[in-house]
C-alpha cells in the first residue's frame, strides 16, 4: 500500500481505498456463496413474474428492494390486491431481523457520514452479516483497521447487490423455462448453512445456534416470521447464560480477532 | 403478465424504504443509542442464531410441520454439505456438493 499523502487529491484517495486488499478480500468471499446467491435470485425472480407483475414492476423490484424473504412474502399480497400499509407491515416484520443486526454493528459504522452508514446498511443482508462478523468479530479502533474494515463491507455489499439484481433479472427472464419445482433455491439455503457452521467457533455459540433452531421450529406457527426474532432473542440468551457456567471461561476472544 | 400499475410501483417504492430502515435503524442517530452491557455484549451470538433459525425451518420443515419421512432431499443435502464443510472448510465446496446430494434425490427419486 502506498501512502496517503497530505496533498493528495480526493479521486486518488478513492482509488486507494479502491485498491484496498480487504475490498478484494469482500468481493472473493461473496463469490464464493455466490451460486447460492445467485440460485435463490433466479428463483426469486421466477416467483415474481410468475404472481403477475409487469415487466417495469419486476425490473424495478429486483434492484431495489433487495431482499429477498421480503419480496416473497410480498407477492401473494399484491398479487391480492391487499392494503399498502398491509403489504409494507408485513415486509416490516420479515425483515425484523436486520434491525438486530444493525444494533450489532452500528460501532463498525460510527465514523461515516450518516448517508454511507445508510447506504451500507441497505448494503448488508443475512450473508454479508455472517461473513463480516466472522472477519471482524469486533470492531476496530486503530485507522488502519476501519479501513479494512470499510474495504470489506462494500466489496462484499456492492458484489452482493450485484449478484442478486443480475439473478433475478435472468430469473425473470428465464420465468418460462424454470420450473419453482426444480428446488434451485436450496442453493441458498446451503449457502446460510455453510456460513452459519463457519461462525460456530466456540461451544457457546454452538448452543445458541441449537437453541435458536429449536425455537425457530417450535415457533414457526407465529405469523410473518416472528419466529426468527424470537429465536434470536433466545439464542442471546442461551450464549450469555453458557458463559456463566463453570467452565464457560472468558468468551470468544478468537484467534485473529482484533485486541484494542 | 398484467400491466404496470402506480400503485404496485407505490408499493415498491415502500418496500424499498422498509429494507433501508430495517437494515440501517440503529445507523441512522448520529450518536449511538444506548444499549445495556449485557445486551451488547449478546450481540456475538446474533449472527450465528439468525443465521440457524432461518435455515433450520428450511430444512426440516414442510407445510408448516416438521418433516415425518426420512426420506427428504433436503436433510440427505445439508448433512453431507455440512461434512463437506467440516472437512474442507469451502464455502463454495460446500454448496456444490450439497447441490450434487439434492437435485438427483429431489428430481430423480421425488424425496
Amino acid at each position: 500500500m502506498r501512502r496517503c499523502g497530505a496533498r493528495r487529491h480526493p479521486s486518488s484517495i478513492l482509488q486507494l481505498f479502491l485498491r484496498h486488499p480487504q475490498l478484494r478480500v469482500g468481493v472473493l468471499d461473496m463469490a464464493l456463496v455466490t451460486p447460492g446467491l445467485a440460485a435463490w435470485g433466479v428463483m426469486t425472480g421466477v416467483a415474481m413474474v410468475k404472481s403477475g407483475m409487469s415487466a417495469v414492476e419486476v425490473t424495478l423490484m429486483a434492484l431495489f428492494v433487495y431482499a429477498g424473504s421480503s419480496q416473497l412474502a410480498a407477492l401473494p399480497l399484491i398479487a391480492a390486491g391487499a392494503p399498502m400499509w398491509v403489504i409494507l407491515a408485513t415486509s416490516t416484520c420479515v425483515n425484523l431481523r436486520f434491525i438486530v443486526f444493525s444494533a450489532h454493528l452500528r460501532p463498525y459504522v460510527a465514523h461515516l457520514p450518516a448517508w454511507q452508514r445508510t447506504f451500507r446498511g441497505y448494503l448488508f443482508a443475512d450473508l454479508n452479516y455472517g461473513l463480516f462478523i466472522r472477519r471482524f468479530p469486533q470492531p476496530a479502533t486503530a485507522a488502519d483497521g476501519i479501513a479494512a474494515q470499510d474495504a470489506y463491507w462494500l466489496g462484499n455489499g456492492v458484489s452482493c447487490w450485484l449478484v442478486w439484481a443480475t439473478s433475478s433479472l435472468v430469473g425473470a427472464a428465464l420465468a418460462a423455462t424454470i420450473p419453482v419445482s426444480w428446488g434451485l433455491g436450496f442453493a441458498g439455503v446451503l449457502a446460510l448453512l455453510a456460513t452459519m457452521i463457519m461462525l460456530a467457533t466456540t461451544w457457546q455459540r454452538l448452543a445458541a445456534a441449537a437453541v435458536a433452531s429449536v425455537v425457530a421450529v417450535a415457533a414457526v406457527a407465529l405469523p410473518l416470521k416472528l419466529n426468527i426474532l424470537v429465536a434470536i432473542a433466545a439464542a442471546i440468551a442461551a450464549g450469555l447464560a453458557a458463559e456463566r457456567l463453570p467452565g464457560g471461561v472468558a468468551p470468544d476472544r478468537e484467534p485473529g480477532e482484533e485486541h484494542p | 403478465m398484467s400491466g404496470t400499475d402506480v400503485w404496485t410501483i407505490a408499493t415498491i417504492a415502500g418496500m424499498t424504504v422498509v429494507t433501508v430502515l430495517t437494515r440501517a435503524l440503529f445507523f441512522l442517530p448520529d450518536k449511538p443509542w444506548p444499549l445495556p452491557h449485557w445486551l451488547a455484549a449478546g450481540f456475538r451470538y446474533a449472527p450465528i442464531a439468525a443465521l440457524a433459525a432461518v435455515v433450520l425451518p428450511e430444512i426440516l420443515m414442510a407445510d408448516g410441520h416438521l418433516i415425518t419421512t426420512w426420506r427428504d432431499a433436503r436433510v440427505f443435502a445439508a448433512v453431507v454439505a455440512s461434512l463437506w464443510f467440516l472437512a474442507r472448510h469451502g464455502l463454495l465446496g460446500t454448496i456444490v456438493v450439497g447441490m450434487a446430494v439434492y437435485l438427483p434425490l429431489h428430481l430423480g427419486l421425488g424425496w
